[in-house]
Parts: C-alpha cells; sequence; structure tokens
C-alpha cells in the first residue's frame, strides 16, 4: 500500500498551478485533501506520474456572501463548511447535510472541490448542489467559464473537467421564498457513504400548493440522479401526505435504476429510495411553510 | 492479609507511556542499514504455479535481493502441525500446514510467492510489479458444502478430498433418547465469524549480529517463546542465540498466536543471508488475506425436549471452513462442539463435524475461537423450542442451568486442551436473575414492550447465555525479584497486546509484597527475560500467568519474611509488609525496606550462611490440570426502524462470572471491548467470498468495523465463582464479551419484528439481510 513513484509540485498562486496542469494535462492529478485520491494512490488504483498540490493557494480557500449568493472556494474544508454560520444562515441544506460527509478527522482535511471533482454517486455533496442549483467556476490557463451542477456531473466518477482544469468555486444562488429544504441519508455506520441519501427541496406558491419541488438521490445510479417523475407529480398540487406517499413511490420505482452490492440490494435500495423521498418531502414541506 | 491491590480498580500502569507515545512497538524499530520487505502475493485462489521470472525486478536501483521458494533451500517446510488434534476416539485428520513461498501451487488469495528487499518498502513495492509468474488456474474451491462433492477440485492434490479432519464425540444416547422425545426441533444454522483486525496490523523486524552469533527478532506474536524455540531450531542455531521480543502489540485477538506465519519465517532467514536487518510490516489490505481468519460453519442442528421445557438431548452435525492449510488443528471446531453445551445440563449429545479444505484464506482461533458458533446454535434451539412450547425464554434457560450441586460437571466429550471437557465450578441463576434485572425485564416485557408496539415502534430484548472454556494449560512461568532499590521487577513468557498485564500482574505481586504498583515493573514477552512458556491465548493469561506469578510472589515473601524476621529479631508471624517495608505489627517504627533487605542477601564481602541463595528472588510455574469455566449472561434492548430495517441498541448488560476479580476496571474494559468485537460480528462485518476466491471486500471501507458510534456503553456486574482449579481463584475473561452476541442480536431482532414471520438463522445479519428474509418471509417491510 505505498504510491508508485511520482513527481511532486506546491505552487502557491493559482497561476502557477494552472500553468504546471498545462504543462502536464493527462500526467497530473491535483491534491486537495487527499481524502480520495492518496488512498487509490495507495492501492495503485491512481499512479499520477505529477501531484500538484494545491494546498498553499491561498486564496482558494474563503466562504463569503455576495448579491447572487453564497460564494465558496473550492479549497474550503468540509470542516469550515461544517461549522460556518454563513453557511448554516444561507445554505441550511448543506449545513445539514455536512456532518453525513465521513468522519470528522476526514473532514478536517477533505475539500468541496475535491469532493465535486472526485464526483463519487455515493457523495453527498454533488447531491446538495444539484438541489440548489449551484454554479461552479472552472478555470485554465486559457478559460475561465461557470457550468451548473446539474450541467457538471456526467458519470461515475466523471465530470466535465478537462485534464487541464481546477474547479475554483462554487456558487450557491439565494433560496426563493417558501422554500423548505431538507437532508437525510442511511448508512451502514455513522460516517460511512450513504446506502442511500435524500436531497429534497420544496417551494410553495401563494395557495400553499408546490410550484416547484427537487428530489435528488444519491447512491441509487452513476451520479446522483433526480427523481424527475415524482418532481413532476408534485407541481401544482398540495403536498398532501398521500400526494408524498405517492410521489415518494414513484421515485423508488420510476426514477432510479439503483445498483446492488454487497451492503444493499437494488431492492432494499428502492425501498430506502421511497421512505428517504417522503421523509424528506414531508420535513422540506413543513420547513416551506414556516418559512418566510 | 489486608487485601489492597487484589480486586481493586486501580489505573493501568502502562497507560501513560501509551497515550505519549513512548511504547515500542514493532514498526519503531529503527536499526541502521536497515532493509525492508515486501511479499509477492498470489491474485488466484487456485493455480498451478510454472514459473517466477525475477530478473527485472531484480534491476530496480535499491532493490537488494529477491526470494522465492528455490532460493530457500533446505529451509524451506512447511509449517509446524502447532496443535495436534486430541485424543479423540472416532477422528480423522489430514495434516496439511502453510508453506514459507509458495512452490508449485497456489491455495489462497494472498498466499505469498516471493519476496523482494529493498532499501525502502516504497521501492520493495515497486519491484514487485515487476515479478512475471507463469500460472495456470484452476477451479477454485470455495463453498463449504459444495467443496466436499465427489467432482470438487482438490486444495491438495495429495488427498483423496477435501476433507481436512472428521470427528465424532458422543455423550449418552441420542438416537434413544430422541425417540422418547416429546419435542423435536430442527433446523439449519449458518455462523460466520470474521477477521480479527487488530489495530496494529503484523510486522517482524530480523538482526543477525554475525561477530555475536546472536538472532534478535521483534514480532508481533501472542507467543514469543514458542516462535523462538521453533525459529532456533529452522535456523540451525541454539535457543540462547535468538531472542524474540513481543514489545507492545496493537491487539492480538488470536490470529498473532505463534503462527509461524511465512513473513516470520522467512524475514528471520533473510537477515541472516544478507547479514543486514531486514523489515516487514504487514499492510492493512495484506491483514486481510496474509493473516489468518475466522470464518463460517454450518450446522444441522436438533434438540429432544420434554414438553416442559427440559433438554433430553442435542445432535448437531457440521461443516467448518478451516481455510486453504489447517496449522492449528481442530481447536476451533472442537470449541464450537464442547462450547454448544453451554450452562445447560444436556444428558445426550452426538454432535459430528467435518472440516474441509478450500481456497480461502487459514482459518485460526479469533477471539471467542468457534465458540460463538455453537452458542449460537444452542441458544437459537432454545429460544426456538420457548416459542413453540410457549415457555418463557429465560425461564426455559433456568430450568436448563446445571445446578450449583453439579460441579464439578462431567460433559464426557473431549476439549481444546485434550483434557475431558469438566466445568470445574459455576453458578449460573445469580447472573441471570442479575441480568434480567437490570435490563427489566418484567416490566419491559409485560408494560414497557406493548405501550411502545402501540406507538408503532418495533423494540425487543435478548437475553442469553454462555460459558467460555478458559485458562486452558499447559503452563506458565515467572520470576519475582526485589531489586536494591526496593523495585520489584516481574518477568514472564507470555507475549501482551493489551489486555493491562502491566497492572493486573503489579497486583498479583503487590497483594504479596505490600508494594505499590508503580513500583512494580512487569516484563512480558522477551525470551531474554524469561525463556519458558508458552504464550497469551484462550483466555490465559490471568489464569496461567498469574498463578505462576503469584506462586513466585508467594515464595519471594517468604525470603523476605524469613530476612526481616532475623534483621529485625521479630517472629514472621508478627511482620506486615507494607509501603515497601516490613514492620513489626503495631511497631511500625521498627522496619527494614525491601530494598535493603535485597541488598543484605546479596553481599559484597563477608560470608553467607551456607547454603544461603543471594537475593531476593523466586522463579516458579503454574500448570493447571485443565481449563477453568467462565460463565455469563447477556442482555439487550434493541429498537428497528421497520421501515428501512435500521437498528439501534438501546440498552447492553452483562453480567459475568470470571472467578475472583484482580481488576474490575480492567475487567470491564475486556468486556466492553469483546462486546464491540461482537457486535461487529454479529451485526457488520463478514468476509465477503466470490466464486472465484476472491475476498471482495478486503478493505475497511467495505469490510464494516464498528466504530465508538456504533457500539454502546456496556453497563456490567459480576458474580464471584473462584476457581477451584487455581490458587487464586481466577478464570479467564477475556473472550467473555464477544462469545453470545450473534444469538443475542437473532433473540432482539425477532422480539422486536414478532409482528413478523422471521426466524434468524444466520449471522451476521444487517439491515439489507432483514428486509430481504422479510421479503422471503412474505411479510415485506411497509
Ligand atoms: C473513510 C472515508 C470516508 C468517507 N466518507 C465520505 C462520505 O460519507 N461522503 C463523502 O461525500 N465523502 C466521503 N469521503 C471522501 C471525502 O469526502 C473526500 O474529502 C472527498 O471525496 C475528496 O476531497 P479531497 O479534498 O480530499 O480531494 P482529493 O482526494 O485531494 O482529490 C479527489 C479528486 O479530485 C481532484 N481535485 C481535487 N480538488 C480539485 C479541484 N479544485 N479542481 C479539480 N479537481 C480537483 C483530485 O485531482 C482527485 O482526482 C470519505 C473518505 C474517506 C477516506
Amino acid at each position: 500500500m505505498k504510491p508508485a513513484p511520482f513527481d511532486y509540485h506546491a505552487p502557491t498562486t493559482l497561476a502557477e498551478a494552472l500553468a504546471l496542469l498545462d504543462e502536464y494535462g493527462f500526467d497530473a492529478k491535483l491534491l486537495a485533501g487527499g481524502q480520495s485520491l492518496v488512498p487509490t494512490m495507495n492501492f495503485r488504483l491512481a499512479l499520477p506520474e505529477i501531484l500538484i498540490d494545491i494546498n498553499h493557494i491561498a486564496d482558494l480557500a474563503f466562504v463569503r456572501n455576495e448579491d447572487d449568493g453564497l460564494h465558496i472556494g473550492a479549497l474550503t474544508r468540509h470542516a469550515e463548511l461544517e461549522r460556518s454560520e454563513l453557511v448554516a444562515e444561507k445554505a441550511p441544506l448543506l449545513a445539514e447535510a455536512m456532518p453525513n460527509v465521513a468522519h470528522s478527522q476526514i473532514r478536517n482535511r477533505g475539500t468541496i472541490g475535491g469532493s465535486l471533482a472526485h464526483a463519487d454517486p455515493a457523495a453527498e455533496l454533488p447531491a446538495i448542489m444539484i438541489a440548489l442549483e449551484a454554479r461552479f467556476r472552472i478555470q485554465s490557463q486559457s478559460d475561465d467559464r461557470w457550468i451548473a451542477a446539474s450541467d457538471f456531473f456526467v458519470d461515475l466518477f466523471t465530470t466535465e473537467l478537462e485534464a487541464e482544469e481546477i474547479l475554483t468555486e462554487i456558487v450557491i444562488p439565494p433560496l426563493p421564498a417558501r422554500t423548505g429544504c431538507a437532508f437525510l441519508e442511511l448508512a451502514r455506520r455513522h460516517g460511512d457513504f450513504a446506502l442511500v441519501g435524500a436531497a429534497t427541496r420544496v417551494t410553495l406558491d401563494n395557495l400553499g400548493a408546490c410550484s416547484e419541488a427537487r428530489i435528488v438521490l444519491l447512491s441509487v445510479g452513476n451520479t446522483s440522479v433526480r427523481a424527475v417523475l415524482a418532481e413532476q407529480s408534485l407541481q401544482g398540487k398540495a403536498l398532501t401526505g398521500q400526494n408524498i406517499r405517492d410521489a415518494a413511490l414513484i421515485a423508488s420505482d420510476q426514477d432510479i435504476e439503483p445498483p446492488a452490492d454487497m451492503h444493499a440490494t437494488e431492492k432494499y435500495r428502492r425501498q430506502l429510495t421511497k421512505v428517504l423521498a417522503e421523509r424528506t418531502l414531508t420535513k422540506a414541506l413543513e420547513r416551506a411553510t414556516s418559512a418566510p | 492479609m489486608a487485601t489492597r491491590y487484589f480486586g481493586e480498580p486501580i489505573k493501568r500502569n502502562e497507560d501513560p507511556r501509551l497515550l505519549k507515545g513512548e511504547a515500542l512497538f514493532v514498526d519503531d524499530v529503527h536499526l541502521p542499514e536497515m532493509l525492508h520487505a515486501a511479499f509477492l502475493r498470489s491474485d488466484y485462489a487456485h493455480a498451478r504455479l510454472k514459473g517466477i521470472d525475477v530478473s527485472a525486478a531484480l534491476e530496480h536501483e535499491g532493490v537488494v535481493a529477491v526470494y522465492t521458494a528455490d532460493d530457500l533451500g533446505d529451509y524451506w517446510q512447511p509449517g509446524p502441525l502447532l496443535v495436534p488434534p486430541p485424543p479423540v476416539e472416532r477422528l480423522t485428520f489430514h495434516q496439511r500446514t502453510q508453506v514459507p513461498l509458495a512452490k508449485d501451487k497456489l491455495r489462497h488469495v494472498g498466499e505469498p510467492i516471493a519476496v523482494v528487499v529493498a532499501t525502502s518498502r516504497y521501492i520493495a513495492e515497486d519491484a514487485l510489479q515487476d515479478i512475471e509468474l507463469d500460472v495456470e488456474p484452476l477451479t477454485p474451491v470455495v463453498g463449504l458444502e459444495s467443496a466436499l462433492e465427489s467432482d470438487a477440485a482438490l486444495v491438495h492434490d495429495g488427498l483423496d478430498s477435501n476433507l481436512a479432519a472428521h470427528v465424532i464425540q458422543e455423550k449418552g444416547d441420542y438416537a434413544a433418547i430422541r425417540a422418547k422425545a416429546e419435542v423435536l426441533i430442527k433446523r439449519q444454522f449458518v455462523y460466520d465469524h470474521g477477521a480479527a483486525a487488530a489495530m496494529e496490523n503484523r510486522g517482524v523486524v530480523a538482526d543477525w549480529d554475525s561477530k555475536a552469533q546472536q538472532l534478535k527478532i521483534w514480532d508481533t506474536t501472542q507467543a514469543p517463546i514458542p516462535i523462538r524455540n521453533g525459529l532456533a531450531a529452522m535456523l540451525g542455531l541454539s535457543e540462547s542465540q535468538v531472542q524474540v521480543i513481543a514489545p507492545f502489540l496493537g491487539g492480538g485477538f488470536g490470529p498473532k498466536i505463534m503462527m509461524f506465519y511465512p513473513e516470520e519465517v522467512v524475514v528471520p532467514w533473510i537477515a541472516k543471508q544478507l547479514g543486514r536487518p531486514v523489515k516487514w510490516i504487514e499492510d492493512r489490505q495484506e491483514n486481510f488475506f496474509a493473516t489468518t481468519h475466522e470464518r463460517s460453519q454450518i450446522h444441522d442442528s436438533e434438540i429432544a425436549l420434554s414438553k416442559d421445557g427440559r433438554i433430553l438431548g442435542v445432535s448437531d452435525t457440521f461443516l467448518h471452513d478451516t481455510g486453504a492449510y489447517a496449522p492449528y488443528g481442530l481447536t476451533v471446531p472442537i470449541n464450537s462442539q464442547c462450547t454448544l453445551l453451554g450452562p445447560y445440563d444436556v444428558p445426550h449429545y452426538y454432535s459430528e463435524f467435518k472440516a474441509v479444505f478450500t481456497n480461502t484464506v487459514i482459518v485460526t482461533p479469533y477471539r471467542g475461537a468457534g465458540r460463538q458458533h455453537g452458542v449460537f446454535v444452542m441458544e437459537r434451539l432454545l429460544d426456538i423450542a420457548a416459542k413453540e412450547l410457549a415457555i418463557d425464554r429465560v425461564e426455559i434457560r433456568k430450568r436448563n442451568y446445571l445446578k450449583p450441586d453439579q460441579f464439578p460437571h462431567n460433559h464426557e466429550i473431549i476439549y481444546q486442551d485434550f483434557a475431558p471437557l469438566i466445568y470445574d465450578s459455576g453458578n449460573y441463576l445469580p447472573a441471570l436473575e442479575r441480568a434480567a434485572e437490570m435490563i427489566d425485564y418484567d416490566n419491559f416485557i409485560k408494560t414497557e414492550q406493548p405501550q411502545l408496539m402501540k406507538q408503532g415502534k418495533c423494540v425487543g430484548l435478548g437475553i442469553v447465555s454462555y460459558v467460555e472454556g478458559t485458562g486452558i494449560g499447559p503452563y506458565e512461568g515467572a520470576r519475582v525479584k526485589v531489586d536494591a532499590s526496593g523495585k520489584i521487577n516481574v518477568a514472564t513468557g507470555v507475549g501482551t497486546q493489551g489486555q493491562g498485564h502491566f497492572t493486573s500482574f503489579a497486583q498479583i505481586v503487590a497483594e504479596q509484597l505490600g508494594v505499590d504498583i508503580e513500583h512494580i515493573r512487569v516484563v512480558t514477552g522477551d525470551t531474554s527475560e524469561f525463556g519458558w512458556g508458552c504464550g497469551t491465548f484462550a483466555s490465559r493469561g490471568a489464569v496461567v500467568a498469574g498463578n505462576a506469578i503469584h506462586a513466585a510472589a508467594v515464595r519471594v515473601r517468604k525470603k523476605v519474611l524469613k530476612h526481616a524476621s532475623e534483621h529485625l529479631e521479630a517472629a514472621e508471624e508478627d511482620l506486615v509488609l507494607e509501603g515497601g517495608k516490613a514492620f513489626v505489627k503495631d511497631v511500625p517504627t521498627k522496619s527494614v525496606s525491601l530494598g535493603e533487605l535485597a541488598q543484605m542477601s546479596n553481599p559484597l564481602r563477608g560470608a553467607v550462611k551456607p547454603g544461603s541463595e543471594p537475593g531476593l528472588e523466586a522463579t516458579d510455574y503454574f500448570g493447571p490440570e485443565r481449563g477453568a469455566t467462565a460463565s455469563g449472561v447477556h442482555a439487550m434492548i434493541v429498537e428497528i426502524d421497520p421501515e428501512t430495517m435500521m437498528l439501534e441498541i438501546k440498552k447492553y448488560i452483562v453480567v459475568h462470572d470470571c472467578g475472583k476479580v484482580i481488576n474490575p476496571m480492567i475487567l470491564e474494559g475486556q468486556i466492553q471491548g469483546g462486546v464491540a468485537q461482537g457486535i461487529g460480528n454479529a451485526f457488520y462485518e463478514e468476509l465477503v467470498y466470490d466464486d472465484d476466491g476472491q475476498l471482495t471486500n478486503a478493505s475497511f471501507m467495505d469490510y464494516l468495523i464498528p466504530t465508538a458510534n456504533d457500539v454502546p456503553t456496556v453497563e456490567s456486574d459480576h458474580v464471584e465463582t473462584p476457581s477451584p482449579l487455581n490458587p487464586l481463584g481466577v478464570k479467564g475473561a477475556g473472550e467473555a464479551g464477544a462469545i453470545p452476541v450473534g444469538p443475542l442480536f437473532a433473540q432482539a431482532i425477532e422480539d422486536a419484528l414478532s409482528g413478523f414471520n422471521l426466524e434468524i438463522l444466520k449471522i451476521p445479519v444487517s439491515p439489507g439481510k432483514l428486509f430481504e428474509l422479510l421479503q422471503e418471509s412474505g411479510d415485506g417491510a411497509q
């Protein structure tokens, strides 16, 4: 469990890091918190020839509020997001999910950018970003572009990021009025990747009916999965217990093709999806009802 | 004598060193010129090994040597059979033990094939990737039942089947009593136990000093003396030329016993070949393949009862997975066979097992060592019987307990220590009653549970019993010595892996010599300090080494009293030993320190009395005629989410009887840790092999060890039924926490889900498996 040989660079500015990426492209890997990359290197599943450590780029780590939403630097540690009062106020769904991301030791090192770039379908942060309609800033030496979270995740451990690009910043827009969110997940042990998780967001119209629902599920496909049919089934409807239960059933039966592994069969994942969809929708509704 | 040390919850002597990082572990050994070894391991479960080409690996800069089986020459020998089969009449045993490096055939994933020695572990691992193998894959033997089919591939070519052993033990006449039984209950049970996964993996450092002709080995072993003796013989050295040190170990739990693992055998040989120190530290991934496991048994069992729930007899036939080799003989299945009887009066017993070779990691004892499997069968049979007969589950156990006047109780079969299975002492009812009281059994069943169930909550209670054969022979020894400084040195041969020996052993000595335990230095596991003994396993440290230390301390006490009485001119009976001094009762000013006495007994000038021995020192040994049987009861309340099958432990009780308690705080730690491992076994951990013999979850990401978040605080209490087989009256306590957790989960879960038609016959269980079980039974989670 020792990594294969590699060259190591530790740039202190983004420009330097981008230049290195431009030079080495596919042969290089960025090292953020290392909580996903280092284990795969130790198993020799990842064999980068060049490691570009971005931990010394100070201005990649920040949390600040601006008019267009909450801005988070890609190098911000999970622990920082977990403890940030600004996050709790502006993006309570993110704050609610953070304690579920791994264990506290890992949250001290792991970064939001690393988690999003790694794109594990069982990770919480991609689902949260899709539920909150976040946008990601992606930079390379020749380009600086923004992409919607829902377009970023392509497949298992695969994103829109090119080899010479760095994810630098995340923006979470403010929530619309009368909106409530909820996150729940089930794992074998506290801190494990979820067997199934659900990030849900509900917006009510003036009459109290659902004007928009978002249900984003984790660990049930190759990426975080939006339960589109279930969302549609709630559009314009009063969120009665029955409607929520029906939507949860649609989510678990029609919206997903969950994988089976040694911890959960496909059927069990569908069952957990149904339960979590129902529970998060119910909670999100409660919160939307009392929201300004 | 006033008891001031023995039985007190004294804080552990060793903890400051451990907490400050000042304790030596094998990986802390750094020597000049030291080389690092890495092993090439089989990716195949079963294959013919036709050729190895190491030439490219040798070309790596920093690689010093590469060895394969052929390079070992005559040193290449199958490992020793560590425990021969016990003297049971109806017994067949086919001896096959592991080899240092595979030759001709690969028999499990992870079996070592070659070793690279380099200036760093990194380079050694780089070079491993350049070793070329010519391999012809063979059909892997994986399932226990299919392994015995006539067309199964053979793990060992020289045998006509994969049968490793076949044993029948019998008491009374089960067939005859069966014909008369009013109730018969028959089930198939599967019990799977996993990897010990000690926090510290294994490791060996060997250093050959050619000028002194001395070999020094640091080894993560529970049994340094047998390792020294074995390696000395294999290497053609005298035992006095080899020193084996088992320093602090981060957990042993059985697999670090005197295994003569390939790495343990090969690394010292390499150090001698190269004349340079060599280190090998097992990594976590290797630990899953290279360190022994415990695994599954399939039991076909039947219990015969009278209508009032009295056990007439039990019949049990099982298959035991022994993995690719069986170096530890039959200890695990014999433990299952014997421990099944539990605290119960079972007049007729038929027990038969077949141990089976498979292309999987070797099976040897892991905390509980097969006892879990047997206890699961018996406790489940009783639960099912209780349901069928509409007898309360506590009541059916009470009715069948051995009574205090039935001890010593002879079960008329042979135990793992080759002695008849005779329980030395026991008093089971008080522990059961105390556990029922602590878990508030009556109130829970009659009031609390029905109320909560009405609110839609699924809550359930489990309560189970077990015994634990502990403290088996053959013997241990110890030397106790008073230094001129007044400090006491104690040396014993067993290794220590976190059990608190430095404190509990010190308490035994303190009790005799009246010296505070911080002045008592205990040395364990260094063959140069004490060279006779066996090792730490089978919950025997406190019983066997503890009593040897006691015996030596008693002899030193006698010497102290004799010298003090001469010096103080007082009768021995009038002397008190306290605070490091001997003084005349009621005249504390008339005193002499133990240090002064030690100096006087070792004079530099003048004459000593004829026949006198220098110093205040004694060595003594203890060997029990057979093991001491500890016992206990675990009880638990769980709540299950009926929609998700997620389970929460609300309360966990252990009432335990290990005879006289040396240190209740250390005992509590042992129980708490054992329960944690038991919970892992029952509800989290499972070694999942696929049909190709690949272990599919060889990392802590998928092999789920419960963490502190997942383990409740255990409330414990004790009953003390002293063992008559040793002067201290102690019994072992090392494995008790881990043994009955499987059946406890099964019973509590069935109780919580009593609205469903559910029978749990397999361990481990998990939320996902519960969901599947309910699907199968047609009930389904809503
Ligand atoms: C035991 C354990 C349990 C865990 N449990 C969970 C869990 O429950 N939920 C969960 O979500 N995660 C979990 N994780 C993963 C953890 O959250 C990681 O922190 C996260 O996945 C990766 O973040 P990192 O900063 O460590 O990234 P790294 O490991 O450093 O990098 C991961 C990948 O992202 C790339 N990368 C990193 N930063 C950038 C960037 N700014 N731009 C472009 N590419 C980048 C790297 O090149 C690499 O390919 C667990 C990890 C461990 C070890």
